[in-house]
């Protein structure tokens, strides 16, 4: 098995398992918690509407935008980091396909691992800085694996002989 | 060392064929019942969208103007009221996504680990038993997690949940420890030095193979740059509107303006509208790319006319393409485009069903053959 299949296959492997690990963990310990949050400060804020309270309206309004900010990236995240593990387990199971020499192969898997856990690792990082760093990370992620996903797809319409993917 | 052939109607089978892809063997069954699976995620899927998904946004919709309402009118408990209705609608509508996407996300795993067998390097009768136990957890969770909503508590051991979601649960730990079996046995292989197991499948290079390839590539792309799209230009508006058109809400039933209230509520009713056929499109063009990836792989299997091969690859790319498409036009066409996605969906059906029915007559060749090949039996 060449260097850049095995590189997809056992990275994506590792990354499906990071990925089910941290939804786990966010299942058992925060999701419920962060739902009930959602649901309690939006249902407060239309109740203190009724009371014609304002300052409780406002205070629960923002509570129910941070609240959904952050669940929303911690979903998105576990969705797409196990959604990225299976999409460089699969093409590792075809890379011989991508006719391309070993080593630009070797460059283009680097380019997706890379980009599969530092996307969705922007992603994460903006539930604790609503800063432009998280941000970039998360653009420069994403460009890592548009990029190397582009490249992977012209080796594949690319003429030129591939070795056997049999073993 | 050459193989030996049998001969059967139109076709000659090698034994390394009928070894690894024998009656009732690990790849068998994972491929068989991940595809069964899959179809059955998609009418699921296709069946929720017609009769329900719009029907119970229109219900969420409408709680959330009663709640605005009688915020409105001052009155704080019909708020309430109104918001467990929002919740216990939602929870409807999340258990039949849920039950949608994880018979769908389980056979896109069965396929995986049908593709990945040869390189698990336990016995084929362990093999057997991960397949059957990731089968039983892979129908158990959704069917269960589909119940959640219709058995509640009643009968159940535990306070907080019920017996539907016990047995969910369940159907997800079996999932986790047959995949958790499957991935020791690649470790195995990987980590050991073990002789290459020889895998005919991923040196297909057949048209129609390489149609479903390229074009579930193109797909996934597709859907990486809507998304990116998305996320660039859409995605912090989106959510910049969905805290001012609840605070406008909010602040104008406080205020006893009427008219605020209607314009936030039919803005916010348009801005879930958008949101939803976004996350849609991008969803659905990944994930068919990926399954056209896969399916890619099991194109010797299919036992079809190479014409109708290609035929019913180009139906799947095709469907995999529409669909996204129409979801994301729903908004500037409503139903017609509605229509479009649904018909892209049995599209996509149509041809995973023939590719199936394909995949079962070459199993049917294979056991024919099988049963003429002398002591036959004794290579299960």
């Amino acid at each position: 098995m060449s260097g850049s299949r095995r590189l997809l296959i056992i990275g994506g492997i590792a990354l499906a398992v990071w990925g089910m690990g941290y939804g786990l963990w966010y299942a058992v310990f925060a999701e419920h918690q962060a739902l009930d949050s959602i649901g309690a400060s939006l249902a407060g804020s239309f109740a203190a509407a009724a009371d014609r309270n304002p300052i409780v309206m406002e205070t629960s309004l923002e509570q129910y935008r941070e609240a959904k900010y952050v669940y929303d990236r911690q979903v998105d995240v576990h969705g797409h980091w196990i959604g990225l593990a299976m999409l460089l387990i699969v093409l590792g199971i075809g890379f011989e396909r991508v006719n391309f020499p070993e080593r630009f192969r070797q460059f283009l898997a680097q380019g997706l691992l890379v980009g599969a856990v530092v996307f969705p690792l922007g992603v994460l990082l903006q539930t604790f800085s609503h800063g432009p760093l998280p941000r970039a990370i998360a653009i420069a992620g994403s460009g890592f694996v548009i990029v190397s996903l582009l490249g992977s797809a012209v080796g594949v319409v690319a003429r030129g002989s591939s070795p056997s993917a049999a073993d | 060392m050459p193989s030996s052939r049998t001969l059967t109607r139109d076709s000659l089978i090698t034994e390394s064929e009928l070894a690894g892809f024998a009656a009732m063997s690990a790849r068998r069954l994972f491929l068989l019942g991940g595809i069964a699976l899959i179809l059955t995620g998609m009418i699921f899927g296709d069946i929720f969208a017609v009769f329900t998904l719009h029907q119970n946004a229109a219900q969420v919709g409408a709680n959330l103007a009663a709640a605005a309402n009688a915020a409105l009118a001052g009155n704080r408990h019909v708020v309430l009221a109104n918001f467990q209705n929002v919740g216990a609608f939602l929870e409807n509508r999340g258990t039949k996504v849920d039950t949608h996407v994880h018979m769908i996300d389980f056979g896109y795993l069965a396929l995986l680990l049908a593709i990945l067998q040869p390189w698990v390097a336990f016995a084929e009768t362990l093999k057997k038993k991960f397949a059957w136990v990731f089968l039983a957890g892979a129908w158990l969770l959704p069917i269960g997690v589909y119940l959640i909503h219709y058995v509640g508590l009643a009968h159940s051991p535990v306070k907080t949940i019920g017996w539907a979601s016990i047995a969910a649960d369940f159907g997800g730990l079996l999932v986790l420890v047959a995949t958790f079996g499957c991935l020791v046995g690649l470790w195995m292989h990987f980590g050991g030095k073990r002789i290459r197991p020889t895998d005919k499948l991923l040196g297909d290079r057949s048209t129609e193979g390489r149609m479903l390839f390229a074009g579930g590539l193109a797909l996934v792309l597709l859907g990486f740059f809507h998304g990116a799209y998305y996320a660039g230009a859409h995605l912090y508006k989106h959510e910049a509107q969905d805290y001012s058109l609840l605070a406008q809400m909010s602040a104008g039933a406080a205020a006893g303006a009427r008219p605020v209230v209607n314009d936030a509520l039919t803005s916010y009713g348009q801005l879930q509208g958008a949101k939803a056929v976004n996350i849609a499109a991008h969803a659905h063009s990944v994930e068919f790319g990926l399954l056209a990836i896969m399916l890619a792989f099991f194109q010797p299997y299919v036992k079809l006319r190479t014409t109708w091969k290609r035929r019913w690859a180009a139906v799947l790319l095709l469907g995999s393409l529409l669909l996204p498409v129409c979801v994301l036009l729903e908004i500037k066409y409503g139903l017609i485009a509605g229509g479009m996605a649904d018909f892209s969906g049995l599209l996509i059906i149509f041809a995973l069903l023939a590719m199936w029915i394909g995949i079962l007559r070459y199993t049917g060749e294979l056991d024919a053959s099988m049963a003429n090949t002398p002591n036959s039996g004794d290579s299960q």
